[in-house]
């Protein structure tokens, strides 16, 4: 079983709270359409990055559907992430192929140059390193996605240099 | 004179080599030399290992090239279609003469994968021009009955792509037998199986296909409803569905008399899943759809008596729909022509792993597992040697060399203790480590077991204890007499196939490579040396130059030496990272 819960430790006064309304116009389009519930986490994830503690609450009041229910479909699936991510989720494929040609090299490279373990995020907030199952690209292993790009046949050392390469993007258009 | 028209392969694996980019390439190149060129789209063509691919059609004839990044394209612009010349070094095929590629396409049968690689999958037209809709109005031009349709399916001997197997006729009879207000069909493209991309190709290569067989399954089994149970891991697929379903939409094949088919109201809509490997079983899938944590339950009653909101439903997997309308087209015959006594037609499977040549490829059943490797895939990369094959996915197993003449069908894969799931060849050669393998797909299970049952949820950990524990050396005599029994507790008493089947990989290594396992467990050895605690680093002195990389950068000053003067390895101080094998640029860092 994953588990996958909101973390304790978090500090969530640290962060801004997150302005919630602008789920509104999802809740409203779903309201009473049965088999939603999925579609609506999918939805506010997609505009919030992930889902904060207060939008159980939020989506519960607005639909009716019990914080419980929330919550148990929210930690069931793989997709839903519980605390905030970074601007770039670098997923590494450790699908059978990407397995069998060192996906987990790439991982430990990865870790080792963003000083992070897999299922965190750095502390500057760019990037969040995840291991996922299979990306279905298999020919190219071992694979890594960073938003709707894919990288094919990597190394560690390629992999590091990908992501170099954003953060030098990155803070140029700071600088800009 | 022929216009010459131009095809860059656009699927996922083809855009991650970066068709993309070479797609736009020869635009510009066409814009800016004014060039009489078509430019056209297609999708995975199944030769993955030579992508990105460009297919050139001219008066002389059709080439594919392969591996065109965005300055091979300059070239080719440059000379094939400026210069008429073909550049021979990038060729994979053509009609002109033999190249080395065709064996991987001379035994295979295109039934399900018909259109991919061949057609705009973003454009009706031309799935219609080749044969689309056309299953669909058949029903409706000569008025056949469900009945009709069901035997005709029963007699071709479909049996469900998915890996479960079952007559697809039977699954359509049992569901059409209900009577009910509303009746559901499902597609399941919750394609999970780690090395399995088969229904991936097949939804962003030739949507429509699968769209013409949920139309005639629904009218089947008298269903108004259609579902597609997708991945969202798949946005690709998920994009072009949605396109194709507006165009069908548009064109009547979807609504009311859908397909010309009197009477016949049907729709269809897509549901994007949200990552659980459990989902691919029906029970779990439609727990899903309904917006529920995707658990399985009990059976029966089967979804074909209370499926989706308790209605009759009907769930087929991706390559099965899309050989249906293939099926009522051709006839029962046409594709029970091709298989075994048991399994008829053909079978898609998506190779990887340490093949030469990975991809998509769709045989008869019955070909020797052997062939499928080596005649089309080409062997084992660096002429390693072939090690196993696994199949199946996390369901399945690895089967070895020694049985690799093997045939595929789904009573011959499952005799040797893996099964056919949807069909993921991960070849693997000496390098891999069995146990490595059982390990990885044990720790796949437990994350995606569900939890409902016990020994699934904790069976499947406590397993995988034991075998991280022999992976670090740690190993005892009695774990694997430990894993089998657990093994065989875990099969006996967990509802869904998830868990009955999770601990095929470890059976099945076990059964054919117990040694590497007693190697692991009583001399602490890794044959494949992959089990990085069990490896020893030694320093070759001949060829250490003395340079200190090694020294500088081990972690736990484990190395020692003057410098330009061989350097040594603690042993006892080696935390056996590998750092020094990957930091040496001279070979000198020796792995036993």
């Amino acid at each position: 079983m994953r588990i996958n819960r909101i973390a304790k430790n978090h500090d969530q006064s640290m962060l801004p709270s997150p302005d919630l309304s602008v789920i509104e116009p999802l809740l409203a389009r779903y309201k009473g359409r049965k088999g939603s519930l999925i579609p609506i986490l999918q939805g506010v994830q997609e505009m919030l990055g992930y889902l904060p503690a207060e939008v159980f609450k939020k989506i519960s009041d607005e639909t009716g559907i019990a914080v419980s229910e929330l919550y148990g479909v929210a930690t069931f699936y793989a997709q839903f992430r519980l605390n905030p991510v970074g601007k770039y989720i670098v997923k590494v494929c450790h699908g059978t192929a990407c397995h069998v040609q060192n996906a987990t090299a790439v991982t430990e490279a990865l870790e080792e140059a963003l000083g992070v373990k897999d299922g965190q995020t750095t502390p500057d907030g760019i990037f969040t390193l995840e291991s996922v199952a299979c990306l279905g690209c298999c020919s190219l292993a071992p694979v890594m996605m960073i938003g709707d790009e894919t990288y094919g046949k990597l190394t560690g050392t390629e992999a590091v240099k990908i992501l170099k390469n954003i953060r030098i993007r990155e803070s140029q258009s700071a600088a800009d | 004179m022929q216009k010459t028209k131009v095809i860059v392969g656009l699927g996922s694996c083809g855009i991650a080599a970066g068709a993309g980019k070479t797609y736009q390439k020869i635009e510009e190149l066409i814009t800016a030399e004014h060039l009489d060129v078509e430019l056209a789209r297609t999708s995975c063509v199944g030769m993955c290992y030579r992508e990105p691919l460009v297919e050139i059609h001219d008066e002389s004839g059709v080439y594919l090239y392969g591996e065109i990044d965005e300055n091979r394209a300059v070239e080719l612009v440059d000379k094939h279609i400026n210069q008429h010349s073909p550049v021979k070094e990038y060729l994979v095929q053509t009609d002109l003469f033999a190249t080395p590629d065709d064996s991987f396409v001379k035994d295979q049968v295109k039934i399900t994968l018909r259109n991919c690689g061949m057609i705009d999958p973003e454009k009706i037209e031309e799935y219609e021009a080749r044969g689309g809709y056309k299953a669909a109005g058949k029903i409706a031009a000569e008025k056949l009955t469900s009945a009709d349709v069901i035997k005709t399916v029963l007699d071709s001997g479909m049996r469900g792509r998915g890996g479960g197997g079952f007559p697809t006729g039977l699954k359509w009879k049992f569901a059409s037998g209900y009577q009910s207000d509303e009746k559901y069909i499902i597609c399941n493209a919750d394609e999970g199986d780690p090395g399995a991309f088969m229904d991936r190709s097949v939804l962003e290569g030739d949507p429509h296909s699968v769209l013409e067989g949920m139309i005639i399954g629904g009218f089947a089994i008298g269903a108004s409803h259609g579902v597609i149970y997708c991945r969202a891991e798949y946005p690709l697929a998920i994009k072009r569905l949605n396109i194709a379903l507006d165009q069908a939409r548009a064109k009547g094949y979807l609504g009311d008399n859908a397909c010309g088919i009197a009477g016949f109201c049907f729709d269809i809509h897509i549901k994007e899943g949200a990552g659980a490997f459990v989902c691919g079983e029906e029970t779990a899938l439609i727990a899903s759809v309904e917006g529920r944590r995707g658990m399985p339950r009990k059976r029966p009653p089967f979804p074909a008596e209370s499926g989706l909101w308790n209605k009759p439903t009907n769930i087929n997997n991706v390559e099965t729909f899309a050989g249906i309308p293939w099926i009522v087209l051709n006839g029962a015959e046409a594709f029970a022509r091709y298989g075994t006594e048991k399994s008829k037609g053909t079978k898609v499977f998506a190779l990887a792993g340490k093949v030469k040549r990975s991809g998509l490829v769709e045989v008869p059943m019955g070909m020797t597992i052997r062939d499928v490797i080596f005649k089309l895939g080409g062997g084992i990369k660096g002429d390693k040697k072939f090690k196993a094959v696994q199949m199946g996915g996390p369901s399945g197993g690895c089967i070895p060399e020694y049985l690799a003449d093997t045939i595929v069908d789904y009573d011959s894969v499952t005799a040797t203790g893996a099964i056919m799931g949807s069909g993921g060849m991960v070849v693997m050669d000496e390098t891999t480590c069995m146990v490595d393998v059982a390990k990885f797909f044990l720790d796949f299970t437990r994350k995606e077991s569900c939890g409902k049952c016990t020994f699934c949820r904790i069976g499947t950990k406590r397993m995988l204890e034991i075998l991280e524990r022999i992976t670090q050396g740690e190993g005892k005599p009695s774990d694997i007499d430990e894993l089998i029994d657990l093994a065989q507790q875990i099969k006996d008493n967990s509802l869904c196939g998830l868990g009955q089947t999770a601990p095929n990989p470890v059976l099945t290594t076990l059964r054919y490579f117990r040694d590497e396992y007693e190697a692991h467990i009583n001399h602490k050895k890794c044959p494949a040396k992959v089990c990085k605690p069990l490896l020893t680093y030694t320093i070759i002195s001949d060829k250490c130059t003395g340079c200190t990389v090694c020294a500088r950068n081990c972690p736990t000053n484990a190395i020692s030496g003057q410098r330009k003067a061989p350097h040594t390895i603690n042993q006892d101080a080696c935390i056996k990272c590998g750092m020094c094998f990957s930091k040496c640029k001279f070979d000198a860092i020796e792995l036993s």
